[in-house]
């Protein structure tokens, strides 16, 4: 086995000096090494998404990102994202019931927060595209669509778009 | 103040990355697991040679089947599984021996260090194989020489003479695909033994009871001395219903080594865990009459079920039991075959047994419908089962609300206006469906209770439940919170709900056959109505009132004689009802009814309630690429009543999604029997496997419809499975109504409808010459 190497980078805005092997995954670095285990193992190839943490702002896969990658650059993972309170896409996916196992949760919180980094209002077409990069096989996206349309209308003072289920006797 | 939210009461918990999972754990010393699996679809195992594997630094032990030579299976007629292969293994991926070591990637490395020799066999590789008696067998020894597990034939009323009675009568021969749950948190396990000689075992199951009691069977231990704990599940579907070899093996391993272990299989060990949807061909026979009266059906099916049982004797009943439901039928008979082939073996997923049936009679109906030049809507809801009714089979049909949802999703769809009449290529398909609200009755013969709760409300105003549920991600924790909080007051988030640990919860049988929120919902009910009434005598009595209100975290007992209010807050009424009570700790049960049925061996199928749903999709058809786009889905669900509807709404979204998927890509199949490298999955990966992101999603439109059942908790039925059931079939019905090709094999993959498109089109030219 190689000798081990120093890595030096920011998790969640705090310094981190760590050894570690050089062929070890940012995955494996984060949850087994750290223990920040709010990633996840999903398909360890790069499928599904579950592994997404951001890299200097940028939703990147850790499953296949070296952690020896990472030298000198700034991580957030989904234990960096809420402070006291949950952020506002957090919470409106709490309110939507957009989270049903949440194994992909984390995922998908992370890319909706660097979406809305770059870009304040962003269409509906545009939130499409970015979460086809992960896949929920628990919810049809229906609703995790529906919280980050929300969310979008409250970070813009518009008024909220809360979840309105449909009664046949309404119809 | 009143807080009218529906977020789940572990929601946040698991949006901020905080809520465990089986694989987020971690003990001092651990060691991992890994497989050695089976590189043959069939074969007798000569011997095997674990010394280089032992031999290798960082390695534990080795385990092997012979060191668990005792049988199991989720379903106690059928016990055909061992942990770890003896002497024959069955099918590519099957599991032959188990590495511990210090990490897993040694334990990879030791697991292909492991020397096997094998006697290639002949391998069953279809249900033709399968039926051929000359074919070897994959299971010797048995009392029947078959690979058929099980044949079920029943007959109901007089099916020739409502065939006789049938002014149009269709027959067609219909092949339903194999398809796979693909939770995305995979199986994993940990298991410890502590110095007190407990084993817990901590695992993403859905049947944390059944597991308990197998471990006890193939561990040959007290069952007292085995703790399973189900941590949070990254969702099942049905695929964490058996118990695995991960579980058996993590467990076998810790007592062996002392130390404690970790087992998790990687995402293709999933594709070959499986248990997934039986690859089905069907064979259906159908009467009607010109007013639209089904007369008679004749059903058969063959079901590929994989080299083991685990529900395959259920899943061939269901069949059966579920082809007529939700319709009226009289006079019809079947006849369904599970059978044994050297493939991963099937189980339940999501819908189970009724997925197929309904394929190919939803699209039977829009035939004969088009042959009597009737609405298929309106065929379906003039066929409707009728409320507080009997079926020909002897299922006990109490809330119906079918005709509401297919009213609802006509409504909503305009589809009387586009069934016909849509642009090219655009078409338009509806289905219905019913589904049980849980098993009556438990794998094992037992008249227990199915499903226990207990409370304990804390001086605090916080109430405890423990509950054995099993909640994957459907929210069934939120279920029994909401269930006690409404009953005396207070918000759901001031309940706590400690579930699924064998140490310390009641028992309730899992999460499977719809049953939890009909179960344990009305285990949770009693629970809850005997603490309101502890506390209500109290309170009447401490207050000289007749009555009091539970609302808003306080307890209210109208205006004394100088027109104050009298009211408490919730916690100090809980603490003069403890004065008086004593400890304010309630259980709860619930056993289904007992229904008796005419019928001689017909414990599988019956459920105390039946769901029901209608859809309506919408589809556009690429007439050059064959390229199916689902457009929109609405999907009208009668779920007795939607105790929370934005997690119901989820439920339904659910299910159309993985209809969807099954509609249009899922396929799990393997390369054939002349196939140079054997019978090998096709796309054992999420990459190859084709699922649903969200490009491929429909828009889903859900409708809730309450029927209000009278024996459900609070009126509630099952909504997790149900509505996948009309998906497929309903999308094959609109690619009908926009291309006119009848598809009677799923998936609607761009080939199979551009084939039909083409075949269609040849037809149709020498037609018109």
């Amino acid at each position: 086995m190689a000798d081990p190497i120093i890595l030096r980078c920011r998790l969640n805005g705090t310094p981190k000096t760590e050894l570690i092997a050089p062929n070890r995954s940012l995955l494996d670095f984060l949850r087994e090494d750290l223990g920040y285990t709010g990633s996840k193992h999903g398909c360890d190839v790069g499928d599904c998404g579950a592994c997404t943490v951001r890299i200097d702002g940028a939703p990147t896969l850790s499953c296949i990102t070296l952690a020896a990658s990472v030298e000198g650059k700034s991580l957030q993972t989904i234990e960096g994202v809420a402070g006291s309170e949950p952020t506002l896409v957090q919470q409106c996916f709490h309110e939507h019931v957009a989270a049903q196992c949440g194994y992909c949760t984390p995922g998908i919180v992370l890319v909706l927060e660097a979406l809305f980094e770059e870009q304040a209002d962003p269409s509906e077409e545009a939130i499409a595209e970015v979460l086809g990069s992960n896949i929920c096989r628990c919810t049809g996206y229906t609703k995790i669509l529906s919280a980050a349309i929300d969310a979008r209308e409250r970070r813009n003072g518009r008024p909220a778009k809360p979840p309105t289920p449909t009664f046949a006797r309404d119809l | 103040m009143s807080e009218k939210t529906s977020a789940k009461i572990d929601g946040l918990d698991k949006i901020t990355g905080r809520a465990q999972f089986t694989d987020d754990m971690t003990r001092p010393g651990m060691l991992h697991g890994a497989f050695l699996r089976s590189p043959h679809a069939h074969a007798r195992i000569l011997s095997i040679d674990t010394a280089p594997a032992l031999a290798m630094e960082g390695v534990h032990a080795v385990l092997l089947g012979e060191d668990l030579p005792v049988n199991y299976g989720v379903i106690p007629v059928a016990m055909d599984e061992h942990a770890l292969a003896i002497d024959k293994v069955r099918f590519v991926g099957e599991e032959v021996a188990c590495v511990a070591a210090v990490d897993r990637a040694t334990a990879i490395r030791a697991s292909r260090a492991i020397v096997v020799e094998y006697e290639v066999l002949e391998a069953v590789l279809s249900i033709e194989d399968a039926m051929n008696k000359d074919k070897p067998l994959l299971h010797e020894g048995k009392r029947k020489a078959s690979n058929v597990l099980r044949r079920v034939r029943q007959r109901y009323g007089d099916a020739d003479a409502g065939f006789e009675a049938a002014d149009v009568i269709l027959e067609a021969e219909y092949d339903y695909p194999g398809s796979t749950h693909v939770p995305l948190e995979t199986q994993v396990a940990l298991a410890e033994v502590t110095a007190d000689g407990l084993l817990t075992l901590f695992s993403s199951t859905q049947i944390p009871h059944y597991l308990h009691r197998i471990l006890g069977r193939v561990l040959e231990r007290r069952m007292q001395d085995i703790r399973v704990v189900k941590p949070h599940v990254g969702a099942g579907y049905g695929g964490k219903s058996d118990p695995f070899a991960n579980e058996l093996c993590a467990a076998a391993l810790a007592i062996r080594t002392g130390r404690p272990i970790k087992i998790i299989l990687d995402r293709e060990e999933v594709f070959y865990a499986h248990r997934g949807r039986h690859r089905t061909k069907m064979w259906l026979k159908m009467g009607i009459t010109r007013e639209g009266k089904i007369t008679a059906a004749d059903f058969k099916a063959w079901a590929e079920g994989g080299a083991y049982a685990s529900y395959g004797v259920v899943t061939a009943y269901y069949f059966g039991v579920f082809l007529p439901l939700p319709y009226v039928l009289d006079n019809w008979r079947f006849e369904t075959h599970r059978c044994y082939t050297n493939h991963p073996p099937c189980g339940p997923k999501r819908g189970h047994g009724a997925i197929q049936p309904r394929f190919a009679l939803e699209q039977h109906l829009d035939r004969l419908a088009l042959e009597i030049g009737m609405s298929p809507a309106k065929l379906r809801s003039i066929n409707s089962v009728q409320p507080d009714t009997e079926t020909s089979n002897g299922l006990r049909i109490t809330s119906v609300a079918l005709n509401e949802c297919i009213d609802a999703v006509v409504k909503a769809s305009g589809f009387e206006d586009k069934v016909g009449k849509m642009p090219p290529n655009r078409g338009i398909g509806i289905a219905a469906s019913a589904y049980m609200c849980g098993a009556l009755h438990a794998i094992y013969a037992s008249e227990l209770p199915q499903s226990a709760v207990q409370i304990c409300a804390d001086r605090s105003g916080r109430i405890a439940i423990f509950s054995g549920t099993a909640d994957i991600g459907q929210g069934s924790n939120h279920m029994l919170a909401q269930i006690v909080a409404d009953t005396v007051g207070i918000q759901p988030k001031d309940c706590r709900v400690l579930e699924a640990d064998t140490d310390f919860t009641p028992v309730d049988l899992g999460s499977y056959s719809s049953r939890v929120t009909f179960f344990a919902g009305n285990a949770a009910v009693r629970a809850a109505e005997k603490l309101k009434a502890a506390m209500e005598e109290t309170l009447c009595k401490r207050w000289e009132v007749e009555s009091v209100r539970f609302e808003d975290g306080q307890v209210h007992g109208g205006v004394n004689a100088d027109g104050e209010p009298i009211v408490a807050s919730f916690a100090q009424a809980v603490e003069w009802a403890e004065q008086e009570h004593g400890t304010l700790g309630f259980t709860g049960y619930y056993t289904p009814p007992k229904i008796g049925s005419r019928f001689r061996r017909q414990s599988v199928g019956p459920s105390p309630a039946y769901s029901f749903t209608a859809q309506v999709a919408e589809v556009e058809v690429d007439p050059e690429t064959g390229m199916v786009k689902v457009v929109d889905v609405w999907c009208a669900h009668d779920c007795g009543k939607a105790l929370n509807p934005v997690i119901v709404e989820g439920q339904l979204e659910g299910c159309v999604y993985m209809g969807v998927g099954e509609a249009i890509l899922e396929d799990h199949n393997f390369t054939g029997p002349m196939s140079r490298r054997g019978p090998l999955h096709k796309s054992a990966s999420i990459l190859e496997y084709k699922i649903p992101t969200l490009h491929e999603t429909p828009r889903i439109h859900s409708i809730l419809v309450e029927s209000m059942d009278k024996e459900g908790p609070r009126g509630a039925k099952e909504a997790g499975e149900g509505p996948q059931l009309p998906t497929v079939p309903a999308i094959a019905n609109a690619i009908f109504d926009a291309v006119g090709v009848r598809l009677e094999t799923a998936p609607f993959t761009p080939d199979r409808v551009l084939t039909a498109i083409e075949r269609k089109a040849r037809k149709d030219a020498k037609e018109a010459r």
